[in-house]
């Protein structure tokens, strides 16, 4: 089995064993009214498991480099994968710190869900363009990706508050807008399930469109709802697509991704509303009751901290080693860029957070909200800037 | 002055919120950290006298007042955060990119975005970090790190300062962290003592009423941070002076000696070659990755000598060049000397550096030679005499050929990216030319009655490296700026200030409490140093939100 194998087997292998260590966190719930020892014996499986599963996507990360050469760090799968990890990471340490076995429950299978999402990427091993082909690009992206992983863990126990503390039992401005975030994630379902289904079919369509002066070939993995902005289908025995993206979408594979967001969107309301007919309530509603036990000032508490403990990290990776190897490759350490101004923005914004609940008192809700609304802005920097606003640091 | 006596014997300044020395509240000021709405005190700033709070007529007190709340200081970051991104939603201008319809804002934000782009440009959210607001934006950020944290350190330190291990009942009971115990001999308390004295906590007493502290030093955090945020803001101002910085940028051909810009004529670049490296396509690695997106680069690198002007103190001598420097600059791997920074920024690829040309019979189909000559097209000399007696005279000559409006032939640039001639053909022994105009793709016999023809043979090409010069004197001050800022950050946030008393009773202890962040850990603590006592664990009485 050559490197490259045995590295992807690793990251399966990783992926299973958070599955796996899930299902033992979620055991720590129902042994709560047992006792206290046994709740122990579930929590510290759990951890185990989760513990092997980080080493074995270490293993991943590690085997990868030495077969490509250069850290797995330079395109959106590689980069989300690892991010995947130092959630992982984020978590065991703050596991140390307060034992909550829930919070794994929380965390682990988002963070699954992140690690999903990136393999919906190319995973091909691929070479470095030569403004990555330095140190510093681990440096800088893991650092980032740690301080965002520990930021990860304050927006999980925020929004474990939230499910908490939102009275559920009528409809309200506030229930609405978490039930608007637990929507948000099964949309990210929808895009890896209906991804992966097509992927799995080999499904392939090809578009030709015109850019400027240029004739661009354009392949779809999905069917093509919308097609590309004056875009002519090529391929035969196809779904013909139902209309055509707006001229001001221009940007490349402008058409293919807006396709991808409508059809995310679709499979996941879908997959939603039949949760909700199963469940007969609202998702935040239904998984309420599974919060009883713990108790809202540590959600708070470890919500906090988290973001105590971030923002110096986030500040060092995003910011200043940002600046340093911006330095180096391009002789300017800030230049605006799309994706520089947006770790600016996430740095102000959890520099808001602290002043906000230090000098205003924004505790418990507040502070979960804009716990939420934090980690938002780093999806936003991760998915949309990536994708859509393209810079320098464009990885698609 | 209006100086506040406390029953303790401490006099306080006006505005004393709680007694500096023994935490009584003060009446009548307890409005102004919100006491009097809640249970339990705001121990933020010790409830120390700070000037915003106490003195709000004059027009500097406004002022002040105004820039020390934290509530405009996270207005101005609110704001700052919202102009930000909206500078994010189209490209800025400096993003637009190449083979854009037309580079010209006023032109390309309308074509492209329609009516909302041509908002966008007239708002001029196009230059947002640049325009004046945004950076009066960051300034007034400025302005507020500064009275806000003036406002509140020194009566901060001061409180801390004097603070007394005795504290009195309201403070106590006031606390989040308290608990009331009976029946507590002094024996235990003394192993309370050694426990939190194991734990690091510096232990002070005052007719057995004690104080348990550790991590003070956390508190100056915020402050240490925003010196180093103000430094940032300084250097910021400091760059936009040109003697602190200089930003040029040089084309240099390969082959080719040039001035750089910016050193005062000081300093030269020779490119010796240009490299542009491919990623092998058939590297076992990386072969399913090139065959999807195409070829990738693996290097660009300038092969360069930098000389120094010796006779630049001269004026008028003719340069004497002195290699100082070798370099292969590479993206991520720049050239230094002498303060300067060189660093490799883009290229340009099919320039032309000569071109040679043949002569044949017009009728002749093959086309064979009869003479040929070659034009360096960056010297190119008026004549050419061949060795079959052609004489060859550059009538024109277009470096870069192009059609202007009005139908006459033109050259764009002066750099030879598309060549064009006239060229005046003399046979042996005749006095009257031909005359033949030659480009790429053209070849145009003016007269049609032409007995010769002229055609390319053959072309040489050179790359353009274009590297970036800067000189950045503020980069030191960036840099203790942002180092600055993360020991503040660090300090305040890895570290927390602890507080335990203990306060005797006749017939048992008050314990009370208070950190100003980690709750858990703090009661981790107290568990530890009440254990096997008859002192009771702290109840949390934290107010939450809802
Ligand atoms: C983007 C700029 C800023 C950053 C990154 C920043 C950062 C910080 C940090 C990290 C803390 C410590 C918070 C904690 O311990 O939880 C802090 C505290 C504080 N900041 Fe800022 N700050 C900024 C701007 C401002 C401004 C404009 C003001 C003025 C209103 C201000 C006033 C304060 C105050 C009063 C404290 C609390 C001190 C205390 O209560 O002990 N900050 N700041």
């Amino acid at each position: 089995m050559d490197l490259v194998n045995l590295s992807s087997n690793m990251l399966f292998a990783a992926f299973i064993l958070y599955l796996i260590a899930t299902l033992f966190f979620g055991a720590t719930i129902r042994e709560k009214r047992n006792k206290e020892n046994k709740k122990e014996v579930a929590g510290n499986i759990a951890i185990t498991i989760t513990i092997l599963g980080f080493l074995a996507q270490l293993t991943y990360f590690f085997t990868r480099w030495i077969a490509s050469g250069h850290a797995p760090l330079g395109n959106m799968f590689e980069f989300v994968t690892f991010l995947g990890m130092a959630m992982v990471l984020a978590f065991i340490i703050i596991y140390f710190m307060y034992r909550l076995g829930f919070l794994g429950l929380f965390a682990l299978p988002i963070a699954m869900l992140i690690i999903a999402y990136a393999s919906m990427f190319p995973t091909e091993v691929a070479p470095l363009v030569p403004s990555l082909n330095s140190y510093w690009l681990w440096i800088h992206v893991s650092t980032v990706a740690i301080g965002q992983g520990i930021l990860f863990i304050s927006f999980v126990a925020g929004l474990m508050y939230l499910i908490k503390e939102i009275d559920q039992t009528k409809r309200t401005k506030r229930n609405t807008w978490l039930e608007i975030v637990m929507y948000t994630l099964f949309i990210v379902i929808g895009f890896i399930v209906i991804t992966s289904a097509f992927n799995i079919a080999g499904y392939k369509a090809t578009f030709e469109y015109q850019d400027g002066n240029q004739i661009i070939e354009t392949e779809y993995h999905l069917p093509a709802i919308v097609s590309p902005n004056n875009g002519v289908l090529r391929s035969e025995n196809v779904m013909e697509p139902l209309f055509e993206a707006p001229a001001w979408m221009q940007g490349e594979d402008a058409g293919r991704k807006f396709n991808t967001v409508i059809w995310s969107l679709l499979t996941g309301t879908l997959i939603y509303g039949i949760t909700v007919l199963i469940l007969r309530k609202r998702v935040a509603a239904a998984i309420q009751p599974l919060l009883r036990g713990v108790k809202a000032d540590l959600l708070d508490e470890i919500m906090y901290r988290a973001v105590a403990i971030g923002f110096p990290v986030f500040t060092l990776g995003g910011l200043i080693f940002a600046a340093i190897w911006a330095q180096i490759a391009w002789g300017r350490f800030w230049g605006w860029d799309p994706k520089e101004v947006w770790a600016l923005v996430t740095w102000f914004f959890y520099a808001a957070f602290l002043h906000l609940r230090l000098s205003r008192g924004w505790h418990g809700e507040k502070s979960g909200w804009l716990a939420v609304v934090g980690f938002g802005i780093i999806m936003f920097n991760l998915v949309v800037v990536n994708l859509v606003l393209a810079g320098l640091h464009s990885y698609a | 002055m209006n100086k506040i006596k406390c029953e303790c014997g401490h006099i306080n300044p006006e505005g004393t919120v709680l007694c500096e020395a023994c935490g009584k509240p003060v009446e009548g000021n307890q409005h102004i950290d919100g006491n009097d709405q809640k249970k339990l005190l705001n121990m933020r700033y010790e409830g120390s006298a700070r000037r915003s709070q106490t003195y709000r007529k004059s027009m500097v007190d406004k002022v002040w007042g105004f820039f020390s709340s934290v509530k405009v200081g996270v207005w101005l970051i609110v704001l700052a955060l919202v102009a930000s991104m909206i500078g994010t939603i189209f490209p800025q201008e400096q993003f637009i990119p190449q083979n854009a319809v037309s580079r010209d804002p006023a032109i390309y934000y309308e074509d492209q975005f329609g009516l909302i782009g041509k908002i966008y440009y007239l708002l001029g959210f196009h230059e947002m970090y640049s325009a004046w607001w945004y950076l009066l934006l960051l300034g007034l950020i400025g302005v507020s790190l500064v009275i806000c944290s003036l406002d509140r350190f020194i009566p901060l330190y001061k409180a801390l300062k004097i603070q007394k291990p005795r504290r009195h009942e309201t403070f106590l009971n006031r606390q989040r962290f308290y608990s009331e115990s009976k029946e507590v001999s002094d024996a235990e308390i003394e192993q309370v003592k050694e426990k939190l004295k194991k734990q690091r906590y510096k232990i002070t007493e005052q007719n057995g009423h004690i104080l348990a502290e550790k991590g003070r030093f956390s508190r100056w955090g915020p402050y240490v941070n925003h010196i180093g945020l103000i430094i940032i803001l300084l250097a910021a101002i400091l760059r936009t002076t040109p003697i602190m910085f200089t930003d040029e940028y040089v084309w240099v051909r390969e082959g080719e000696t040039i001035v750089i810009p910016g050193t005062n004529g000081e300093y030269y670049i020779e490119n010796k070659k240009f490299h542009l490296d491919l990623h092998d396509p058939d590297d076992e690695r990386f072969k399913d990755a090139i065959e999807q997106t195409g070829a990738v680069a693996s290097n660009f690198q300038t092969d360069a000598v930098i000389y120094k002007d010796a006779n630049e103190d001269i004026p008028g001598a003719e340069p004497e060049l002195e290699p100082i420097l070798t370099e292969s600059i590479q993206m991520n791997k720049p050239a230094k000397f002498d303060g300067y920074t060189l660093y490799q920024q883009g290229y340009q690829e099919n320039e032309f550096s000569s071109m040679t040309f043949k002569i044949h019979e017009t009728d002749d189909e093959d086309a064979k030679a009869i003479d040929s000559f070659t034009i360096d097209l960056f010297n190119p000399e008026s004549e050419y005499i061949l060795d079959n007696d052609f004489r060859v005279v550059i009538d024109q000559y277009y470096p870069d050929y192009y059609l202007a409006d009005d139908g006459t032939p033109a050259s764009e640039t002066n750099y030879p990216r598309n060549p064009a001639f006239v060229l005046l053909v003399y046979p042996p022994d005749e006095t009257e030319p031909e005359i033949s105009f030659l480009g790429i793709g053209r070849n145009i016999d003016a007269t049609g009655e032409n007995e010769y023809k002229i055609a390319i043979q053959d072309f040489d090409t050179h790359y353009v490296s274009g590297l970036t010069l800067r000189v950045d004197h503020t980069l030191i001050f960036f840099g203790i700026g942002a180092a600055i800022f993360m020991i503040g950050v660090i300090q305040g946030m890895y570290w927390q200030h602890r507080r335990v008393w203990i306060h005797p009773k006749d017939d048992g202890v008050l314990l009370a409490a208070h950190t100003n962040k980690n709750w858990f850990g703090l009661s981790k603590d107290i568990e530890k140093a009440i254990e096997q006592t008859n002192i009771k664990m702290v109840e949390d009485r934290q107010e939450l939100d809802k």
